[in-house]
């Protein structure tokens, strides 16, 4: 003598309505735990956008600014640096940015606004690690004899060329990620937002 | 049922004990048929023990137990629980849920107990359900008054203080106690981050094994019901009692009748009036912690105060030893004498439907006096106030200690031999 | 003794209609004036200047971020422009710039932070808002303080009246009647504004005082009546489930 057999209609009705409005409550009463778990308004704020002083940064020289608590290089290339962009075309997966890692004004060889400027967050694509520079050339690198200089990530040893163009075959699927980031002056960079307002 | 679905439950069922358990406590557990409204609070505690064990986790995401002081000079726990009601999305509902639910949880319990008296539910052969309740309720507190010092605003200071102190009361080891329990000679960090511990994990722990002892000791020996006869005594051809009928769907569909009903209260307060009147959020404690700066007036939270006052109603020194003492021991002995009511009633019948008028007066006032006492509690003593306490207090325990003698002499009704229903 | 315990016993029973009203009536009674607490973002936003102006100078709001007063109706473009002055980010918090240390060095204590004001200064007398509107429009002249303020509601206060040239100042008439001292308050020099533009000046940073308590607070009660519209539905539902399981208990 289950209930199910001499369930009648009205009870099975009542049945369904009732367990789509607990099933209504269940996932409303869900949104704000749910919620909770996504980042703070503490950390949206630490996320704004900053600047940086690229006055004293010597050609060659690399520095780094946190940004959203990730790694940001300014590399300010030298021209043999840029020079090495043609020679490590064919050897990187996606030479062209063909894929969305950057703005659309970071869309080409260079990977930035200005050439000389290369803009972007020190994170490995692959599983988060931040690659290492490798700026010397050929043999003495220790990355063999045809490295034109870049970034080698230590942990699965991904390789990037001076642009944070992924070479081929690597752990890693895409190119560094270049941020949002404009020119406030010459010596000034604002990262994080590129609004031309 | 699919066959398929029916094999996995056979599968599950030859490697756990699934359909048997859930026949033994719901679909073949037999409760009376004769539940009246009172019945709904255990379930409703229950539900509130969810409520505030899935607040609590996510709560504990965000919640810093530091009393050291952040660039603003505010108390980092303060401030985080500031965090969570203005900078986490959906904290505020969180924060609010747990607050409301701790007072919450006392009514409910509260009402639960007055269930149990109202129809002798601790009676044989129900004594260790009730023993079980009544470390709940003693867990219940603890849980609550550490959870109170973690927001460190000034009310949470000075009433960890006040209540610490009262350790330092008891002779020889008192002093000693009350410095092991704060872990320093004033309420500090230290008293902070193991009243957190306690009250994230031991407490709970304790708590939740203990309502598991309550319920599997009340699944064993069937519920009693309000007219205080076993139905255990009058079964069909079946074994089945003739006035039980299956928890699982009749109990199950009304409570969850309860839970909705419960629910819009309990939303109403959380939605509108999280401040309960400044008695469920005091409003004191939304000033940070100061330990050089007593408020003008504390009061412990409402659910403390029948407790507390019967602590201040003590003002007399014995046998050598001071009043602070006695008030320790009279407010401890208050929670523990609950525990021997299954012994200290000799009426011949349960229920309060059968009881004489000797035994409903003396409930009546001694109710009455426990809501003097709350009320008092939540009041700065005057002299006035202390003795209406110390009668309050007085009728307090007589209703306990006096209950051999005045319940065998109540002139009480003959029970009937099976439940009413309708 | 038993005339104590009957005035007790008395009291109990008025309490128990008035409970919240009659708490802790033993101590002084405060006369607070009810506040006209608004949440018109216009208000608001008037409110949030003032404070801006005059309160921010001591006081932090340490847990309000400047960018959350786009929830009053302010663009982030505007708060900038109008409430920041020292060069700080949209997003950073409503702090002032001197430390905590330096403030009780300058002051002799640290002035507190009025995020939660509102909150703290409710009472059996009034909500927090009563409290502000009356304490803000009764600040008097008193030479003995070493400010050169006194205040009606807050006896001895360290705070100067740091709005006194809008409202003016206000001396003291000190009356006894049956042995009970009573102030009164009189304008002796009009400030820049009216007493009615004073007043409702007040009223607009005690609404902005008491948003900033809370800011969620209208969005908790919105919220709250879908979900009590929706466990009213529910409720009739599950009634109607039980009444329809039980018809065949007997």
């Amino acid at each position: 003598m289950s209930v199910d057999q001499k369930m009648d209609s009205g009870r099975r009705q009542l049945l369904v309505a009732t367990s789509a409005a607990g099933g209504v409550a269940a996932v409303a009463t869900a949104v704000p735990f749910v919620a909770s778990l996504t980042p703070s308004e503490r950390a949206k704020a630490a996320g704004a956008p900053v600047e940086a002083d690229i006055s004293k940064l010597a050609p060659g020289e690399m520095m780094t600014v946190e940004w959203r608590g990730k790694p940001v290089w300014i590399l300010r290339r030298t021209p043999e640096m840029l020079s090495s962009l043609e020679k490590t075309d064919a050897a990187v997966s996606d030479p062209e940015s063909g894929k969305e890692m950057q703005p659309e004004y970071a869309k080409n060889k260079h990977r930035s606004i200005k050439p000389e400027y290369l803009i972007t967050v020190g994170i490995c694509t692959h599983l988060g690690c931040s690659p290492s520079d490798k700026f010397k050339v050929g043999a003495d690198s220790g990355m063999g004899e045809d490295w034109h200089g870049g970034f080698l990530c230590p942990c699965h040893g991904s390789k990037f060329d001076l642009s944070g163009r992924v070479y081929k075959s690597m752990p890693a699927p895409d190119n560094l990620e270049v941020p949002p980031h404009k020119y406030l002056s010459d010596t000034t960079i604002l990262i994080g937002d590129d609004s031309k307002a | 049922m699919t066959t398929k679905s029916q094999e996995l439950l056979n599968w599950i069922d030859e490697r756990f004990p699934l359909t048997s358990t859930w026949k033994e406590h719901l679909s073949e557990y037999y409760a009376p048929k004769n539940f009246n409204f009172w019945y709904f609070f255990g379930s409703l505690a229950l539900l509130v023990l969810v409520i505030q064990i899935l607040t609590g986790i996510f709560l504990v995401m965000h919640y810093k137990p530091d009393a050291s002081l952040n660039a603003s000079g505010i108390p980092v726990a303060f401030a985080s629980v500031e965090y969570i009601m203005r900078e986490v999305p959906g904290g505020w509902l969180i924060r609010y849920l747990h607050s409301t639910g701790a007072s919450a949880f006392f009514i409910v319990v509260y009402l639960h107990m007055f269930r149990g008296l109202l129809y002798g539910s601790y009676r044989k052969p129900r004594e260790l359900i009730w023993i079980f309740g009544t470390l709940i309720f003693l867990a219940l507190m603890a849980e609550a008054f550490m959870g109170y010092l973690l927001p460190w605003g000034q009310m949470s200071f000075w009433g960890a203080q006040v209540i610490v102190n009262l350790f330092s009361a008891i002779p020889v080891i008192g002093p000693d106690l009350s410095v092991v329990i704060r872990g320093d000679f004033v309420v500090s960090d230290a008293t902070l981050n193991r009243f957190f511990s306690f009250h994230v994990i031991a407490v709970p722990l304790v708590l939740i094994g203990l309502v598991v002892a309550h319920i599997v000791a009340l699944h064993e020996v069937g519920s009693n019901n309000p007219d205080g006869v076993e139905i255990k005594k009058k079964k069909d051809a079946n074994g089945i009692p003739l006035d039980g009928i299956p928890f699982h769907p009749y109990y199950t569909v009304k409570d969850i009748v309860g839970v909705v009903g419960f629910l819009i209260f309990f939303t109403a307060i959380v939605f509108f009036a999280p401040e309960g009147g400044g008695y469920f959020l005091e409003y004191n404690n939304f000033i940070p912690a100061d330990p050089l700066k007593t408020p003008p007036h504390i009061a412990p939270v409402w659910y403390f105060t029948p407790f507390y006052s019967i602590l201040r109603a003590v003002t007399y020194p014995l046998f050598g030893i001071d009043a602070k003492f006695w008030g320790v021991v009279a407010m401890g002995a208050a929670v523990v004498i609950i525990a021997f009511l299954p012994w200290l009633d000799r009426s011949p019948v349960k229920s309060i439907r059968y009881k004489g008028g000797l035994f409903k007066g003396i409930l009546a006032v001694f109710i009455v006096s426990f809501f003097i006492l709350g009320y008092l509690g939540v009041l700065p003593p005057t002299p006035g106030r202390t003795l209406v306490a110390q009668i309050c207090s007085v009728i307090y325990f007589a209703f306990f200690l006096a209950m051999p003698w005045y319940s065998k002499l109540d002139k009480c009704k003959p029970e009937p031999d099976r439940v009413t229903f309708k | 003794m038993t005339i104590s315990v009957f005035k007790t016993l008395k009291r109990l029973a008025a309490a128990a209609l008035f409970a919240p009203t009659l708490a802790l009536a033993a101590g002084a009674v405060l006369h607070l004036d009810k506040a006209p607490v608004s949440t018109d973002p216009a208000a608001l936003q008037a409110g949030a200047k003032t404070f801006v102006n005059y309160c921010m100078n001591c006081h932090s709001a340490s847990f309000v971020r400047y960018n959350t007063l786009t929830q009053i109706g302010l663009t982030e473009q505007e708060i900038r422009d109008n409430l920041m002055f020292t060069g700080e980010r949209v997003g950073d918090l409503m702090k002032v710039s001197a430390s905590p240390k330096e403030q009780k060095a300058w002051f002799g204590a640290t002035p507190p932070d009025l995020t939660l004001i509102a909150r703290q200064r409710a009472s059996e007398f009034g909500s927090g808002a009563d409290w502000l509107y009356t304490y803000l429009r009764q600040f008097y002249r008193d030479p003995n303080r070493p400010t050169g303020w006194n205040n009606k509601v807050f006896e001895n206060v360290g705070m100067p009246h740091v709005l006194w040239e809008l409202q003016g100042e206000q001396i003291a008439k000190v009356s006894e009647h049956d042995g009970v001292k009573s102030i009164e308050l009189e304008l002796a020099k009009p400030g820049k504004l009216s007493a009615q533009e004073y007043d409702k000046t007040v009223a607009d940073l005690v609404s902005f005082l008491v948003w900033m308590g809370e800011p969620v607070a209208e969005k908790r009660k919105s919220v709250g009546v879908v979900v009590l519209i929706f466990l009213a539905g529910l409720f009739a539902l599950t009634f109607a489930l039980k009444k329809n399981y039980w018809k065949d208990v007997h």
